[in-house]
């Protein structure tokens, strides 16, 4: 009972502990933001590691989400004799959910997860620790500009995420299943409203890069400076982004469309 | 990680296929390309009952979108429904006794305010009222008098 307790508290406090350290963290990478940005080449690097390398998968699970919406949402209209509004729930579900929330889980998977152990590996292979008995702060030479990356990354990730969904889902339900296309446009146009829809999509995926950068980079940062240690790591980094993305996307939806 | 220019090309198209999509989704998917602000004049109709009609539902005539729903308020002193509507300024000659019925678009689509021009000489123009009005078909009363009816009609066969 009593160990129980202790193992209970012990918990509770490297918790604490822990968000405390990543709280810190995340105010010191924010700091150094400002003296990374007179050096763009170091983000340009990181925006290549972290966008243009995550944008196959986007794109590829964008189209084929934007196919199944297409292909689920025709049979279940077509009982109601709706089919017209297929344009509409494609793109809803992709601009307000599924763009930024798929979008952050691949992020996460992809970027994040190299992110944690690309870190990881400098810490135990003691780069970091080079690094600052040279005065260089790691914090500020390596991961603010892999933060700014990816907060960079994710809305222009998830904006594309949605379209090509959208195009996707235009293939399967004008292409093969015979929706017209005018209207497939039209209620689209009707129904999504730039400021509640687009705005708020986007919002969310800005939200969910901020964090997920945060956490791949924390992890990696916090790592136990062992093989073990960077796999531990890397596996923490998806399954906490995961967690933490899927919260907020319920947190953030329920402030942004609970009229 | 070195600087090669290709990686810089790979950064540049990334971006701008991101701006593409951001823009794609404003001026395609959404309805900005209907915000953009034209001119307008607002005319204020009063209904009896607007039923569903809502903020931004679109005003036609003839099944051309002219204008949008801008407000809708109640009126506590004549308890009827007012519903204020912003008309594209290029559209100014519709007649003053021009006539406004809330519709359905579909069996279960969205409401919208039809007008349907009359034969006057003066037109609408800026914060005019106008006069008749028809108001939103309620489905339920619809159904209710439907078999309200049907069951009386039943009723007199078997006398």
């Amino acid at each position: 009972m009593t160990q129980f307790l202790q193992f209970l508290g012990r918990t509770t406090r490297t918790g604490f502990t822990k968000l405390g350290r990543g709280t810190f963290f995340l105010l010191h990478t924010l700091g150094g933001i400002g003296s990374i940005l007179p050096r763009p080449r170091l983000i340009l690097n990181q925006m290549y590691a972290v966008g243009v390398l995550s944008f196959l998968i986007i794109t590829i699970s964008g189209l084929f989400v934007g196919m199944v919406l297409g292909l689920q949402g025709f049979y279940i209209l077509s009982d109601f004799g709706a089919e017209e509004t297929l344009g509409l729930m494609v793109a809803a579900s992709l601009v307000r959910e599924l763009g930024p929330v798929v979008t952050a889980l691949l992020f996460a998977g992809r970027a994040g997860s190299a992110l944690t152990a690309e870190i990881g590996l400098m810490k135990a292979t003691e780069q970091l620790s080079g690094m600052e008995m040279m005065a260089v702060d790691p914090i500020k030479r390596i991961i603010s500009p892999r933060f700014l990356a990816g907060l960079l990354s994710m809305p222009l990730l998830a904006a594309l995420f949605s379209m090509i969904g959208i195009l996707g889902g235009h293939m399967v339900g004008v292409g093969l299943l015979g929706v017209d296309e005018g209207s497939y446009w039209s209620q689209m146009q009707a129904g999504i409203d730039f400021q509640d829809d687009i705005v708020n999509g986007v919002i969310k995926s800005i939200v969910f890069g901020f964090v997920a950068t945060w956490i791949a980079l924390f992890e990696g940062y916090d790592t136990i400076p062992t093989s073990e240690g960077v796999s531990r790591a890397t596996t923490r980094t998806v399954v906490n982004s995961a967690f933490s993305i899927l919260g907020l996307d319920f947190i953030l939806t329920a402030l942004m469309f609970g009229d | 990680m070195q600087h090669t220019s290709t990686q810089d090309t790979l950064v540049g198209l990334f971006v701008a296929a991101g701006i593409v999509g951001l823009l794609f989704l404003a001026l395609q998917v959404s309805n900005l390309s209907t915000f953009i602000e034209e001119e307008t004049y607002t005319v204020t109709a009063r209904f009896e009952n607007s039923g569903g009609l809502k903020v931004k539902s679109p005003v036609s005539v003839a099944g051309v979108k002219i204008g949008q729903v801008k407000a809708i308020s109640f009126d506590p002193t004549t308890y009827e429904s007012l519903v204020e509507m912003h008309i594209n300024a290029k559209y100014n000659t519709l007649p003053d006794d021009t006539s406004a019925s809330i519709f359905t678009a579909g069996l279960l689509g969205e409401q919208y305010v039809n007008l349907v021009p009359g034969g006057s000489e003066e037109y609408l123009k800026e914060g005019s009222t106008i006069e008749i009005t028809q108001s939103a078909i309620i489905l339920e009363k619809v159904i209710g008098q439907f078999l309200f009816k049907s069951a009386e009609e039943k009723a007199e066969t078997k006398k």
